[in-house]
């Protein structure tokens, strides 16, 4: 009974949030839809990560070659082939996926770190060769100015754009992850070995949800390309799949919302704190190790363990006298 | 049901096991006994496909089980507890056993059905049937050392096992916990006929509940047979017993 | 002579010898990193930027002492031991409160660290390139194969390369405390337990670890223009070499560094456009192959 409750508070909750992000584009001035829109995409990254990192234990050091893939596969559709521009949301995410099988079928037989680190190496490969092949991807300038269908070509037309198909996303993950394959893949987080004697094929499920998480990353990424008409090399860059994993963790890298929440603040922090001073940097830098001492399971995974605890230790030190 | 011969295994050159055999009939309940270090839990490891044997053979019902995955062992029917506290510590109760459970439906790759609507009826019914029933929505971690060895045993459990190996499941257990974990391993066999190994450091314990057993010493096997074979035998009373024994 | 260059041309022998001078630096900058991580465990994703500051503080001291030769020694010996401090106040600040953490944390916190260091360098030193002057005695070059120039600078740094190999290797296999720390990346908990302050010897591992990558900036930075962004790139190669070689393992982190310099100059004459290209492939190459580094590690 109180579960359905919950789910209903649940539903009203998310409809109020759709609502007021609907509501974004009429209200605020353009610069804040942009940057609302950049939330939405750096949120979808942000989750897609948390499903191998956060559920699955999986140290995916290296999440931002797929959303670096995803945006490029976009970009070259639209500028270098005669298919229709939308074929290029399509493949994006799809190129994802495909090398997240590739990769993930060359890592996956070693333990964490060593799978982290050889991530990183083919990630570092294909950010080179992007970086490189000028006549192919632009090399170190990019892409810009990219042809984006008229439909979403506006501020507005390509912040709703993002916001269907973030919201889309969101509800397949969580669907995902609410699923008797999440409850699966939440166990080999904790405890690989016994997965492996309860009869579950680790490797295989690992490896479904490398894949999985790599296509939600390509998708954010070609999203990024519809709000900003560019793609450039740093989307490749292993710095900024730190800050992913740091959008994570900010936010609760065991609840699902955190890393939407962390991509928020982070967004939002750094857009404010560029208007006083350069060294956005170095404030990143201080709050994560204050988030790393103080905070470590996040924002929303601390309001969360504070509402579980609440009420009862209350009333266990009220018992208590 | 279960034969395994002459199986061997070394880890960079010091031969854990060395020469082990072992018979168990569908029903039984056989203890391997043996100082510390003998081999036991490596024994186990290699026949639930942890380790490969680096020689040996290990037949279940008629079939060639060596060196097969643990995942693909455990389907064809052989669970295990461990020794050493093994469960999904973020986990509640009832999801430690649903997992096992759901990996026996085969139902580990359904990605749009909510997990908690999923596998409820049989994961209580063995959460209830091993004592649990009043805990399984708690964590696993808060429960107490005895609770998180029956947990231990319901895992297990969840996959439908027909063959049942149980890695010192008593160990750290107080006296009453003890004696409530006789008495689930043996409803196990007579209520749903499974065939049960074990091992255990608690003689009087695997003499009452054990049909046979099989002495482990340095590796390998130096006897299998019954309690009073065993209890008799010089050999054994010298390396584990401790001095004679009036036979 | 002309025998050599029949089976190999010049202008190969002499990329081979640029290749080497790079795979020096590369080397010592690898060792620091990989001997932290050996012993410690930890990733130090900040090895990059302290690298770049021991660039910058060789900048500032040797012009400070007049840019001639006394400025380079000094910035020599002045750099690596600024750097040092400064690891030191990170780890008894910062690192020695999280080893008993996930190591996710560990190697976030040394990002963090990255980050901060990164933007303390644009603070103090500014945006612009710096340029270190090579000192007189090993300013010009010299006439090597086929008469193609060699900077006699590289030349310093061929000869140098094997002296610090040498001393790291006296360091870790015939001192006390290179025993001890090598007991310790195997087994902590026992070394602890006999007795030796676990915590000063992980600070001094440490510290050690990011000299070598200050003295790697002090000694590269009259060779390439000093800038802020220096620490990405070279962290990333950092961890491939230490990878490749195995982690923990001082050799594997030559092996690597060989490897990485020469297939890296090498591929240069090959494809000069993807040149960079090599390096990524080779890494990638052996670990598919041993995935666990070419030599032992210690973990």
């Amino acid at each position: 009974m109180g579960e359905r409750l919950l789910d209903k508070n649940r539903i009203i909750l998310t409809m109020g949030a759709l609502l007021v992000l609907a509501l974004v584009p009429l209200a605020l001035p353009r610069f804040y839809v942009y940057m609302a829109a950049i939330i939405l995409i750096y949120g979808l990254f942000a989750t897609s990560l948390n499903l191998v990192l956060g559920f699955g234990g999986i140290y995916q050091f290296h999440h931002a070659v797929f959303y670096g893939l995803g945006a490029y596969g976009c970009a070259l559709v639209i500028m270098k082939s005669s298919l229709s521009p939308w074929l290029g949301f399509v493949v994006g995410p799809l190129v994802s996926a495909f090398v997240g099988l590739i990769m993930g079928v060359i890592c996956i037989r070693l333990s964490k770190l060593y799978f982290g680190m050889l991530q990183i190496s083919l990630g570092s490969l294909v950010w080179a060769i992007v970086y490189r092949w000028y006549s192919f991807t632009g090399g170190d300038d990019g892409i810009h100015g990219i042809a984006v269908p008229d439909l979403i070509s506006s501020g507005r037309g390509s912040y709703y754009f993002t916001l269907i198909v973030t919201a889309a996303c969101f509800f397949v993950m969580h669907r995902i992850i609410d699923s008797s394959f999440g409850s699966v893949l939440q166990g080999i987080r904790d405890n690989p070995v016994r997965s492996e004697m309860v009869g579950v094929n680790v490797r295989r499920h690992q490896l479904l949800a490398l894949v999985i998480a790599s296509f939600f990353a390509g998708v954010a990424g070609s999203l990024f390309v519809a709000v900003d008409t560019s793609v450039f090399p740093d989307m490749l860059f292993w710095t900024l799949s730190m800050e992913t994993v740091i959008m994570c963790l900010l936010g609760g890298w065991l609840t699902f919302m955190g890393p939407l929440l962390g991509a928020a603040l982070i967004v939002a922090l750094r857009t404010f704190v560029s208007t006083y001073t350069v060294y956005w940097a170095l404030v990143l830098g201080i709050l994560m190790v204050l988030v790393i001492f103080f905070l470590p399971e996040g924002v929303l995974g601390w309001l969360v363990r504070k509402a579980k605890e609440g009420p009862s230790t209350k009333a266990r030190l009220d018992a208590e006298g | 049901m279960l034969r395994v011969k002459s199986l061997e295994k070394s880890f960079s050159g010091f031969k854990a096991v060395n020469g082990a055999n072992l018979d168990v009939e569908k029903g039984e309940i056989v203890a391997v006994i043996g100082p510390n270090g003998a081999g036991k839990t490596t024994l186990f490891n290699l026949i639930t496909g942890i380790l490969r044997p680096d020689a040996g053979r290990i037949r279940f019902k008629e079939e060639d089980i060596t060196g097969m995955a643990p995942h693909d062992i455990c389907r064809k029917g052989i669970s295990r507890s461990f020794q050493v506290v093994n469960v999904f510590p973020r986990l509640t109760v009832f999801e430690n056993v649903r997992i096992a459970v759901l990996a026996r439906e085969r139902k580990t790759w359904n990605m749009f059905t909510p997990a908690r609507k999923m596998a409820k009826r049989r994961t209580e019914e063995i959460i209830e049937g091993v004592g649990l029933g009043s805990k399984k929505n708690g964590l696993s971690s808060a429960l107490s050392h005895g609770d998180r060895k029956v947990l231990e045993i319901a895992i297990a459990l969840g996959g439908n096992p027909e063959f049942l190996i149980l890695d010192e499941p008593t160990a750290g257990m107080s006296p009453e916990e003890t004696l409530r974990c006789i008495d689930l391993v043996r409803s196990l066999t007579r209520r749903f006929g499974l065939t049960i190994l074990f091992c255990e450091h608690d003689m009087e314990l695997v003499f009452g509940l054990a049909d046979r057993v099989m002495v482990m010493v340095r590796g390998a096997t130096v006897i299998q047979g019954t309690c009073d074979e065993v209890r008799c035998n010089e050999a054994v009373q010298n390396a584990y017993l401790g001095g004679s024994v009036a036979c | 002579m002309d025998l050599i260059y029949a089976i190999c041309p010049p202008g190969i022998l002499s990329q081979i010898l640029v290749g080497l001078s790079r795979t020096v630096i590369l080397f010592i900058v690898a060792s620091g990193l990989t001997l932290i991580l050996g012993v410690l465990r930890i990733p130090n994703v900040a090895h990059g930027s302290l690298y770049m500051i021991g660039a910058f503080m060789a900048f500032t001291i040797s012009r400070a002492a007049g840019g001639g030769t006394l400025g380079f020694w000094l910035a020599l010996v002045g750099a690596p031991l600024g750097v040092a401090a400064l690891s030191f106040m990170a780890e008894r600040g910062l690192f020695r409160y999280l080893y008993e953490r996930e190591h996710l944390m560990l190697l976030l916190l040394t990002f963090a660290l990255s980050l901060v260091l990164g933007d303390l360098v644009k603070l103090g030193w500014g945006g612009e390139y710096k340029s270190v002057p090579v000192p007189a005695m090993f300013q010009g070059s010299v006439a090597l194969f086929g008469g193609l120039p060699f900077p006699i600078y590289n030349l310093f740094l061929l000869i140098l390369g094997p002296f610090v190999a040498l001393a790291l290797w006296l360091l870790v296999n015939k001192t006390r405390i290179g025993k001890i720390a090598r007991a310790a990346a195997v087994d902590r908990e026992m070394v602890g337990a006999v007795g030796i302050n676990v915590s000063w010897l992980y600070a001094t591992v440490f510290i050690i670890g990011c000299l070598l990558a200050g003295l790697g900036g002090a000694l590269v930075a009259p060779t390439v223009s000093v800038t802020l962004g220096m620490d990405n790139t070279l962290i990333m190669e950092a961890f491939l070499i230490v990878i490749v070689g195995g982690l923990g393992n001082i050799w594997g982190a030559l092996l690597g560094a060989l490897i990485f310099g020469l297939t890296q100059s090498l591929g240069i004459l090959v494809w000069p456009q993807f040149g960079i290209v090599f390096p990524y492939m080779a890494v990638i190459v052996v670990l598919l192959f041993r995935p666990t580094g070419l030599l032992k590690s210690t973990w």
